[in-house]
């Protein structure tokens, strides 16, 4: 006769054979000091004009809206990978035609947005897109208006994951991997988009030389947040 | 959501394409191609996994789980789920928003008086 000790043993071996872990998407969180300004701007006015071009997220929406604010969503990441948007140049590479990204993306009226989240899009769109779609923001952003954006240092490595950005509170972000897939591909075959480059000080700096001034703040996640003034 | 048992709602079958404009006083889910403008006041349209609809919108509730290019004003709720391709505006009292659906417009939420607005993750 199995003694007690036995029987306890056997049930928690059984269970741990039998235990199925489910693949739960691991969550990460940052604090932002960008978007700790940003909040404050959002909770001294009303009916601001928020435009945010990472992926759809019911988080950043709830947060916007309830303070009373209008959102804009635009995944402009997604938008680029558009196949309809590749064309040959001279050479026959395929390149972005950066024309028709703009006459089909960022339609906006001129001066419209109070704010405007840009996340790490600049690191992980198309190189050709990049500074024409930093103009258009410019256009349709208004004088003071504010707008965020993440640029990776060196230290973060050609592999860094490419996530999105959910707003929880007033400076914190919950981070969450993006996936795509590749265009023609089953949305089984769904890879994380790849970092294109890495911008230095100076090129941010260039970036953004139409705005009024430009605010740098250090992480230690091989982030650097940039916070602008249009 | 899934597809609705048949008598529930008037549906739109995959293969029915309809251009024009489409009112109506009962539910409705439409599973193939609308283009023009659809008016269902006090009653609730789904687009469904196949559905395709360029159109304005106007109903109580709307729920999309196919493309929708066009604005929607829903009274009450609007659900995007994880396959919704929207392209337009939503003007609602909630919406919620499947992870993986996607949206390029303006959300407006309208406060109804003595009723505070929300929004519903899901």
């Amino acid at each position: 006769m199995a003694s007690v000790s036995d029987n306890v043993m056997r049930f928690f071996r059984n269970s741990s054979n039998h235990t199925v872990t489910p693949a739960v998407p691991q969550k990460l969180t940052r604090r932002s000091s960008g978007m700790g300004e940003i909040s404050r701007l959002l909770n001294s006015q009303d009916g601001l004009c928020v435009l945010d071009m990472g992926a759809t997220s019911a988080n950043n929406i709830r947060f916007f809206t309830n303070k009373g604010h209008k959102n804009y969503s635009e995944d402009l990441l997604r938008s680029s990978l558009d196949p309809a948007l590749r064309m040959k140049d001279d050479s026959g590479n395929s390149v972005v035609d950066s024309k028709k990204f703009l006459d089909e993306n960022l339609l906006y009226s001129n001066a419209q947005f109070d704010v405007v989240l840009c996340w790490n899009l600049s690191d992980y769109m198309e190189e050709s897109l990049v500074k024409p779609t930093i103009d258009r923001l410019w256009s349709v952003m208004k004088p003071g208006g504010l707008l965020l954006a993440f640029f990776h240092t060196r230290d973060a490595g050609p592999d860094s994951i490419c996530y999105r950005y959910h707003v929880t509170d007033t400076d914190m972000l919950e981070m969450q991997e993006v996936k795509f897939a590749p265009p023609g591909r089953p949305a089984s075959d769904k890879q994380s988009p790849r970092l294109q480059r890495v911008f230095n000080n100076r090129h941010i700096e260039n970036l953004f030389r139409d705005f009024a001034s430009i605010k740098f703040f250090l992480a230690r996640d091989a982030i650097r947040e940039v916070l602008v003034v249009r | 959501m899934d597809a609705p048992q048949v008598g529930e709602f008037a549906h739109i079958g995959k293969s029915v394409v309809i251009k024009g404009e489409l009112s109506g006083s009962e539910d409705l889910y439409v599973d193939g191609n609308v283009e023009g403008s659809i008016d269902l006041r006090n009653h609730s349209l789904t687009v469904g996994p196949n559905g395709n609809v360029k159109a304005n919108v106007s109903a109580k509730a709307v729920v999309v789980q196919g493309k929708l290019d066009g604005s929607v004003n829903a009274s009450e709720r609007v659900d995007l789920r994880k396959s919704a391709v929207v392209n337009g505006d939503v003007t609602t009292q909630r919406i919620a928003i499947e992870e993986g659906a996607f949206l390029k417009g303006k959300v407006d939420i309208q406060k109804e008086a003595g009723r505070a607005a929300g929004l519903a993750s899901t």
